[in-house]
């Protein structure tokens, strides 16, 4: 059933939602949007990994998945905190505002 | 027996130890114990050559030279051959020595612990005087020259040290002490160049400074001695056994004979060897035979006297590297080198100005130092090498002449000068050179023997009158201490410029000074050559020998020494009863004199001691033939003892008494006494404290130059010391700071060196170097700042630029597929 779809759609939809991912770090000042667009793109890495894995049969993409979804979920509660401590801060998670490490 | 020269290294080690135990912890003694280690360092020293004495007396003259224990091989070159022992040679001569300088020695250091009682430095004082014995020591039992020459500086260095010992009274007369020790030590550096140069040359040409070396000891029996007695006697002037039957200036009185004196027989046979001997070297088996023990032995490994007698006359030449040179003629510039360094320490002319000034040191150094023993080694160094000397005025060199003008002009100088001096220690220093003037004439004419007897008895009375003066010194001083109704002590000073040495400021201290007044006159009259002391003897013997070397061998230098000493022995008689007479005859006057009190017992005793010896000593050397003493007496017994230590003691020295010459020579010391007697005594000074002979428009001029001590040194400061400081101050103005500080210092160094540095300075290191370094820092702080504005701090910066990089790393890793899709497509 999986087999009869082929990979190439599921590669489509990873570029889509890296490339959405990559817009959003790109062009969005909140830094939770910025948070959310950089796991949009590390599940797009997912879904391609996953894609692969299926098309050649190997567990190892699958293993993969495991591990960036941990470092995820590692990375969110992380920079979840680092978020609201700078929003306790300064009230603004504005990326723009964030500069004072400039040369 | 044969042992006890072992002892001889104690005779060194026992006052340099007194001197080191002196000098390290004596600050910490009392004065008492000071002075008792000081005398007992010397007494112990006197005991040992007295079993040293016994040790020659009793081997017959056995010479005995000694090994000393941890000083074996003492200097060693091994790359010029230079090998020079530590050895200390026990002969007749040198226990004679010995035993002046420890006997003597040991009295005056008696004498200093009262003299020197209440001196700051009472125990450095007795720490010097031990090492000065100790380094005289060293010089008369030193087995080569070098250690001779050892002791020579050693002794001179003591001389330094103690004419300078009160350097730090009070400035005009400390800065005269300091400078007195610096002329010493100075012009005696000048007869040292001499000496320094005649080692040189005896190494050169011998190949060893030793005297003998001990393996021209033949006595198998204990390794270190020799017994000469065989040879001596072998050598007898062909002229002493007929002396008076021949005409003088005979050929035959200047060869010599080795037969056995005693054997008539071989008189004859001998006679005809001399016609012989006309050959070019007609006595070198002759001169060998005086070291007959010696046959076995090469000629290269004996010492410079035992080479001397092989090698001179056989007409070799000593190698300069490529300077050829006569050896005859090595040796005769070697006599004359060693002349040179005789001059200085014995001062003689014309190096004799030393002494005079020496006297600023206390008395007990003047008497033992410069009168009694160090002045004297130039002296024994010339006895020493007799055998020079004596090869020389054989061969006809005029050596015998030098030396005689030099010694009998110095007595004559020395002995007119002291007519004319006001300081008492003055008179006796200059008698003292012209004593020595006396000793060194005697060497000249040959007459060894009496040169040494001259030397003992010498020393003998003329430390009696320097003591003497000493105690007369100390007891004017202490009378002016008393008039001035103050304490006492050396160091006092009063400001006033009264000199208690002066004697004018005495007289009349007969009175005062009982025993003083009695000693000093028997020293007096031994020194002036009265019948029956000891001076009598010796100047007797010296005017006897010269007689003999001039009308009966028809030599120059007897005719100049007879004349001239008899002379000068004229001028002794006078000055030292102007002395005795102006010193302890008539009414005192100055005040200090009148009060002056007699030395104590310390003092005194060496006095008395020196006194006996004084009227005694003369008798070991009783001449022939002389009537009464000479039934009573053994004859010549001083040189039968030293003829064991002497080459050749002919030339006169077994002459029979001459009553004519002792005759004249007695009847012009009283006629000179008696002269100065009425000249002086009774009316002292003439007015305005002025000499009487200078009150006398004849004899004015006479006495002013005499006072002016000649002007000899004038005549040395207008010739040497003015040019010299000229060209010291030229040297110094024009030469160092004119030119070589202003100009060549500051124009051409200095300045040369700023343009360097500055050049260094400016293109190069602030230029290029700091240049280079300031670059690099600049760039990097350009570069840096440039860079920095890169970073904006706005993270969708950092992200832009992070895809950026991702798709040029994509870009990259595609860039073949790119290529071939393009080529493809092309």
């Amino acid at each position: 059933m999986m087999s009869s779809i082929g990979t190439e759609p599921y590669i489509m939809l990873s570029l889509v939602l890296f490339l959405m991912g990559a817009l959003g770090v790109l062009m969005r000042r909140n830094a939770i949007l910025v948070f959310m667009s950089v796991e949009l793109m590390l599940n797009s890495a997912n879904l391609a990994l996953v894609a692969f894995a299926q098309q050649w049969q190997q567990i190892n993409g699958h293993a993969f998945v495991f591990f960036v979804m941990t470092v995820a979920a590692a990375e969110v509660a992380v920079g979840l905190a680092l978020i609201v401590n700078i929003f306790r801060e300064r009230q603004s998670i504005n990326l723009d505002d964030l500069q004072q490490m400039h040369g | 027996m044969e042992n006890l020269p072992l002892l001889v290294p104690l005779v060194i080690l026992a006052p340099a130890l007194g001197a080191i135990v002196n000098f390290f912890v004596g600050s910490k003694l009392e004065e008492k114990w000071s002075g008792y280690i000081g005398c007992f360092a010397s007494l112990f020293a006197f005991v040992i050559s007295l079993v040293l004495l016994t040790y020659v007396t009793g081997t017959d003259g056995a010479a005995a030279v000694v090994n000393p224990p941890f000083v074996d091989g003492w200097l060693r070159i091994e790359s010029i051959g230079l090998e020079i022992p530590w050895q200390l040679r026990v002969d007749s001569l040198s226990v004679t020595m010995m035993l002046v300088v420890t006997g003597v020695g040991s009295l005056i250091h008696l004498y200093a612990r009262g003299y020197m009682h209440g001196d700051k430095w009472y125990p450095r004082f007795f720490a010097y005087l031990n090492m000065f014995l100790a380094f005289m020591l060293v010089l008369v039992t030193a087995n080569n020259f070098l250690m001779l020459f050892v002791g020579w500086e050693g002794v001179g260095l003591c001389s330094f040290l103690l004419i300078g010992f009160w350097w730090d009274k009070k400035m005009p007369e400390g800065w005269k002490n300091s400078n007195a020790a610096r002329k010493a030590f100075i012009i005696n550096r000048v007869g040292d160049f001499g000496l320094l140069l005649a080692m040189f040359l005896l190494f050169w040409t011998f190949g060893t400074l030793d005297f003998y070396r001990p393996a021209e000891l033949p006595n198998t029996e204990a390794k270190y001695l020799v017994n000469w007695r065989e040879h001596n006697g072998l050598l007898e002037h062909k002229a002493d056994e007929d002396h008076g039957d021949e005409a003088a200036g005979d050929d035959h009185d200047k060869s010599y004979k080795c037969v056995p004196a005693a054997t008539d027989a071989h008189h004859e046979a001998d006679d005809h060897a001399d016609d012989a001997h006309g050959a070019a070297n007609p006595l070198a088996n002759d001169k060998r035979a005086i070291y007959c023990d010696n046959h076995h032995i090469d000629t290269a490994l004996l010492g410079v006297f035992g080479q001397t007698i092989d090698r001179f006359g056989t007409g070799e030449t000593v190698d300069f590297n490529g300077f050829q040179m006569a050896f005859d003629d090595v040796i005769f510039l070697i006599a004359l080198f060693m002349l040179l360094g005789v001059a200085g320490k014995s001062a003689q002319i014309p190096l004799f100005v030393w002494l005079p000034d020496a006297m600023a040191g206390p008395t007990p150094v003047s008497a033992l130092i410069h009168a009694a023993t160090m002045v004297t080694a130039g002296v024994y160094i010339l006895v020493r090498s007799n055998v020079f000397l004596w090869e020389l005025n054989h061969a006809g060199y005029i050596i015998g002449l030098i030396i005689t003008l030099v010694g009998s002009g110095t007595a004559l100088v020395a002995g007119y000068i002291a007519l004319g001096q006001w300081d008492i220690k003055r008179v006796l220093a200059y008698s003292t050179i012209s004593q020595l003037g006396f000793m060194v004439a005697a060497v000249g004419i040959g007459a060894y023997v009496a040169a040494m007897f001259h030397l003992v008895t010498h020393a003998v009375f003329k430390a009696l009158l320097f003591l003497g003066s000493g105690s007369v010194i100390h007891g004017v001083e202490h009378g002016r201490h008393h008039a001035n109704g103050h304490g006492h002590g050396h160091d006092d000073d009063h400001g006033d410029d009264f000199d208690p040495q002066d004697m004018r400021n005495m007289g009349g201290l007969r009175k005062r000074m009982p025993i003083t007044y009695i000693t000093y006159l028997i020293g007096t009259l031994a020194l002036a050559g009265i019948f029956p002391f000891a001076g009598f003897w010796s100047k007797d013997e010296i005017l006897a020998d010269a007689w003999y070397e001039g009308f009966q061998l028809n030599e120059l230098q007897g005719f100049i020494a007879f004349g001239v000493l008899l002379f000068a022995a004229v001028f002794t008689a006078f000055y030292m009863w102007r002395q005795v007479v102006l010193v302890f005859f008539d009414d005192a006057r100055s005040e200090a004199a009148e009060h002056a009190p007699e030395s104590n017992g310390a003092m005194l005793l060496p006095l008395i001691i020196l006194a006996i010896f004084t009227i005694i000593i003369g008798l070991i050397n009783v001449p022939n033939a002389t009537p009464v003493f000479s039934s009573i007496y053994e004859t010549y017994e001083f040189k039968h003892f030293l003829e064991h230590s002497l080459l050749s003691v002919s030339r006169g020295h077994v002459l029979d008494f001459n009553l004519l010459i002792a005759g004249i020579a007695l009847a012009l010391g009283i006629a000179s006494i008696l002269a100065a007697h009425n000249i002086y005594k009774g009316k002292g000074l003439a007015s305005d404290r002025r000499d009487q002979l200078e009150t006398h428009a004849s004899s004015r001029a006479a006495f002013r130059v005499a006072n002016a001590r000649l002007y000899w040194d004038e005549i040395y400061s207008s010739l040497i010391e003015q040019p010299f400081n000229r060209l010291a101050g030229f040297l110094a103005d024009r030469v160092d700071w004119d030119f070589l500080h202003n100009y060549f210092h500051d124009q051409i160094i200095k300045r040369g060196f700023d343009q360097i540095a500055h050049w260094l300075t400016h293109p190069i290191d602030l230029g290029i170097v700091d240049g280079t370094v300031n670059g690099v820092g600049k760039f990097v702080q350009r570069a840096a700042n440039w860079m920095r504005g890169l970073q904006t701090g706005y993270v969708r910066m950092y992200a832009v630029i992070i895809f950026i990089g991702v798709i040029a790393v994509i870009l990259v890793m595609l860039w073949p597929f790119i290529q071939a899709l393009l080529q493809s497509g092309g």
